[in-house]
């Protein structure tokens, strides 16, 4: 057997490998977001008539799940690879299972499975029907078909592909912890790339935020993201509502959002989504 | 002929498949009766990726009819006739002239041609595709630009559809029918091509695909005992999870895999709900019944390395859920061993009950008062503060970092963090025991401690949401009270634990310092619970009329002794006595009430009469307080038996005297007898409400 990917041969190869089924490549997007379906290439453009293939890597931010690079299979800061085919092509199934032939999975010695999983982003109005991916017992993607985005019915249909790399890379690497992941093939591990970030970004997310700061800015992103929608510049105005989201989740993890709150917290996140999308879908219509 | 029809998509959730086959079959029976083709046996069945039905015996056509309609008069209005031949579709030469007794009249027969199997199938396809309904459904590709295109459970990607050797060939959803399909994913993915209905299942066999979810099930079911066997071990058997795992494979290859047994120190619920919701695998047990370090899961295809890359895989996933489900027991234990099951409880504030019930931690005040006083009060037998105790611990766990990760277990972490603190093992018990039972067929708590908590929990719940004024409605029963009301009846028949429950209510008013004593809501609730108690006593055989009837005397709020009652009660009406009495006393209560709107207009004759109507008096005041006493005492078997003493007067009675007799004042003594007879029954039960 040949010596598995490294981590960044991993991302290179899948780039690779939808690039060649007709992909735009994007870089990741800047700005901190929880999942790369936040990306404006995924949630906005899985709105409107046009048609519309890309992928990219987007790092992703999910501040309560730090552990301070104590956990081997938890991080708050880690990559998604993300497609979205919109209109979902004929057997899609089958392309994404061409991706991990691309990546080193023999589907001849692995067990790969499609398991029910609804998607459901309530920060995003959104939901999908599809599978979680199994790959041994282990979930290596979301497989999901948009039926709704910020409210709105999807049409035409997306399909949205999104690969844990981490998760994907320990698995063909055979590593009991993400900070052993070959990064490269040439002895940098990600442990070596990315240890000191997990340190200190937990120490940022549980214990260093200023949370009246933060209130303070989720009130002012919120604004900012209203006026910017009525002025009819919804890609600004999605920025600020990626922003309240991500103000949002260090709060949570701050733990200065009761339970109750939390609901309402979603809900005005979702609201500002929306207010964006209702413009962006009169303006792509 | 044999008709075979396959439905091709996209992996169909395992939970929807045999529902889906069953909608399947119901539609196409329903749409050959509609067409009058004959067929023989209908078989329906799935596969992750196929929704298939086999039909036997289809006739080759379906038969011919002649339908006839009567029209106007020949001697009509031309617009009456034409208006006739828009409705029947024929022209004016295609009528019939009739002659009838009133004349000439037009008749239009209508021949329909039996048309063959192949066009009515064709037909039916479409119709049974776009009419499915799908608990869940979505729209895809390409069409999905409009959002009237199609839905289905997941993109259909082909129809096969085969009559015999040919081809039914119909479209629907912009696919057009054929002869082909696909075999297993990896074993078989290129096209396959059916030759017919009849070698479908074994072309398919040969493609690595299992068509019939039975088969797939028997090999997952008899390969997995084996491989438990083979290990030395036995399998803890589980038909659903042998259902699921069927759902989510064509060619099941069930494998042994192993864990560490160092998690063994994580409580056994915790890994067989990993093992089993997470990543569907089966338990395994050692001969002495403890829990072994291996499992069995069930992969999709014959690996080419005889499986050792996929066990390999599922030993790596399992170990690290198991790692996690570690971290937060260890976490668990280290917190209730610094701060005890108490160190929790604070933090039952930050959790909402309802928002008009308040939080957890005063629910958990309110069953832990209430606790006590059922036990203080002498209904419940248990120590009054090793149930308060108890309650006031029972939702402890809820902000334990286990059942936050798997809130499945709840109660059972409790338990298991109470023992490992050396709290008394009867309020552990009653920790994990006072969320039963959590349905019908599960476990009745009958432990002093776990009832009590039991009941106060329910009792408290049902309280609350009927006292602010948020009973279930038709079908709306967000907070599963009938269940929670279900919940109490089986307890307290189980422990045969006397109850007054209009008691316990007012003293829930008075610990919850609500206002008015005797609130609408209790009736309210109280009939609540005489429904329940007949959903559950139906299983038993227990007939609703009679509960109707005990229940129909007011006043009864002890569902034990109500149900002793019914059951007495029960055992007399289906005697011969019973019957002939009841009939006796349906008579009775016609005859008065009929009496009611012609009252008699004198009043009673004094004395008792003679004859008949004397033996039933002698008779009433002899069974009158016989009955009364066992009434009172409970001996309901005794107080039937006492009504029983009255058949023979009752009857004699009917047979021999005229109640309307002429003379009114003869006619009120009698109709007071008879009324007299009617309260004494009464007091056993309301017979007006018995049906038969």
């Amino acid at each position: 057997m040949s010596k598995p990917l490294s981590f960044q041969s991993m991302i290179l190869a899948l780039q690779q490998y939808w690039g060649a089924q007709g992909c735009v490549i994007l870089q990741p997007y800047d700005l901190e977001v929880g999942a790369g379906t936040f990306h404006p290439a995924t949630t906005l453009r899985s709105l409107g008539p046009q048609h519309w293939n890309a992928c990219y890597v987007q790092p992703s931010r999910r501040p309560s799940d730090g552990r301070y690079g104590e956990n081997p299979n938890r991080l708050q800061h880690y990559y998604q690879f993300q497609v979205i085919l919109k209109p979902s092509p004929p057997d899609l199934i089958g392309l994404y299972l061409g991706s991990l032939d691309a990546i080193g999975i023999d589907r001849h010695r692995h067990d790969i499975r499609f398991v029910e999983d609804d998607w459901e982003s309530p920060t995003l109005g959104a939901w999908g029907l599809g599978w979680e991916v199994w790959c041994d017992g282990m979930e290596v993607s979301q497989f999901t078909y948009f039926q709704q985005v910020a409210g709105h019915d999807c049409a035409p249909v997306a399909g949205e592909l999104t690969y844990g790399l981490e998760r994907l890379a320990m698995y063909i690497q055979g590593v009991e912890s993400i900070y052993d992941l070959a990064y490269n093939d040439a002895g940098v591990t990600y442990g070596d790339v990315f240890l000191k970030n997990e340190q200190q970004f937990s120490a940022y997310n549980f214990e260093a935020a200023n949370t009246e700061r933060l209130f303070q800015h989720f009130k002012d992103v919120s604004e900012e993201c209203r006026a910017l929608a009525s002025r009819g510049l919804p890609l600004p105005a999605y920025d600020q509502a990626i922003k309240a989201s991500h103000i949002f989740n260090l709060l949570n993890a701050r733990g200065v959002i009761s339970v109750a709150e939390r609901q309402a917290y979603i809900g005005r996140v979702r609201d500002l989504v929306k207010a964006v999308a209702d413009v962006w879908v009169e303006q792509v219509k | 002929m044999k008709f075979l029809l396959e439905l091709q998509s996209e992996e169909i959730p395992a939970r929807m498949q045999a529902a889906a086959a069953e909608q399947l079959k119901t539609r196409f029976v329903e749409a050959m009766k509609a067409a009058g083709l004959a067929h023989g046996t209908v078989t329906a069945d799935a596969t992750p990726r196929r929704l298939w039905l086999l039909a036997d015996d289809v006739a080759a056509a379906s038969a011919g009819s002649a339908e006839e309609v009567k029209g106007p008069a020949a001697t009509a209005p031309a617009q009456a006739i034409e208006g006739f031949l828009k409705k029947t579709g024929l022209t004016r030469e295609q009528l019939e002239e009739r002659e009838t007794p009133k004349g000439v009249v037009l008749f239009a027969v209508i021949r329909r041609e039996g048309r063959t199997a192949a066009e009515i199938l064709a037909e039916a396809i479409p119709q049974i595709v776009t009419g499915f309904a799908w608990p869940k459904s979505m729209r895809w590709g390409a069409a999905s630009a409009s959002t009237a295109s199609p839905r289905w459970v997941r993109p259909l990607t082909g129809i096969l559809a085969l009559l015999d050797h040919d081809v039914v060939p119909c479209s629907v959803f912009g696919l057009t029918s054929g002869r082909e399909t696909r075999g297993h994913r990896i074993h078989a993915p290129g096209v396959l091509s059916i030759t017919s209905a009849e070698t479908w299942a074994d072309q398919l066999r040969a493609a690595h695909v299992l068509v019939a979810s039975a088969e797939r099930q028997q090999i997952i079911a008899t390969r997995a005992e084996a491989l438990a066997a083979d290990a030395g071990l036995t399998l803890i058997p589980d038909a659903g999870l042998v259902a699921e795992n069927a759902g989510l494979t064509e060619w099941p290859v069930p494998l042994l895999g192993r864990f560490d047994p160092d998690f063994l120190s994580v409580p056994r619920e915790v890994i067989v709900l990993t093992m089993r919701t997470n990543q569907k695998y089966f338990a395994l047990a050692d001969s002495a019944g403890a829990l072994a370090p291996a499992f069995i899961c069930v992969a999709n295809l014959e690996a080419n390395d005889g499986g050792a890359a996929i066990i390999n895989g599922n030993q790596r996933v399992l170990s690290a859920r198991l790692s996690d489900a570690r971290f937060f027991w260890e976490q668990d234990l280290a917190a209730v061993k610094a701060n005890g099951l108490e160190g929790f409880l604070p933090k039952l504030s930050d959790i909402v009950f309802h928002e008009r019930l308040g939080t957890l931690a005063e629910k958990v005040e309110r069953v832990a008062a209430l606790a006590r006083w059922l036990c203080e009060s002498g209904a419940l037998p248990a120590d009054p503060a090793l149930a308060e105790r108890a309650a006031r611990l029972a939702k402890a766990d809820l902000v334990s970092a286990t059942v936050g990760e798997f809130p499945e277990v709840q109660g059972l972490i409790g338990r298991y963090l109470a023992l490992a603190v050396g709290i008394d093992p009867a309020i552990a018990d009653a920790i994990r025991d006072h969320y039963k039972p959590a349905g019908q067929g599960d476990d009745v708590p009958t432990q002093p401690v776990s009832v009590a908590v039991a009941l106060a929990d329910k009792l408290d719940t049902l309280f609350g949401f009927f006292s602010a004024d948020m009973p279930p409605t038709g079908s709306k029963d967000p907070f599963a009270l009938r269940r929670q009301a279900l919940g109490v009846l089986s307890i307290l028949s189980a422990s045969e634990t006397r109850l007054p429950l209009r008691a316990v209510m007012r003293q829930y008013i008075v610990l919850q310092k609500l206002s008015g004593f005797e609130a609408g809501w209790m009736s309210q609730l109280m009939d609540f619970f005489a429904d329940r108690l007949k959903v559950q006593q139906r299983e038993a055989g227990v007939r609703h009329d009679l509960i109707d009837a005990v229940f129909a005397l007011g006043g009864e709020d002890d569902f034990v002794r109500l149900l002793a009652r019914v059951k007495a009660l029960q055992a007399f009406v289906e005697t011969e006595d019973g019957t002939n009495l009841l009939a006796g006393y349906k008579r009775t209560a016609n005859i008065l009430k009929a009496a009611e709107k012609d009252p008699p207009s004198a009043e009673p004759a004094t004395g008792i009469g003679d004859g008949a109507e004397a033996a039933l008096s002698d008779a009433l005041d002899a069974a009158l307080p016989q009955a009364q006493a066992a009434v009172a005492d409970e001996r309901f078997t005794d107080a039937m038996a006492a009504l029983a003493a009255l058949r023979g007067p009752v009857d004699g009675f009917f047979d021999a005297v005229m109640v309307n007799d002429p003379d009114p004042a003869v006619r009120a003594r009698r109709l007071a007898l008879l009324a007299r007879f009617r309260d004494a029954v009464h007091g056993v039960a309301d017979f007006s409400h018995i049906e038969g």
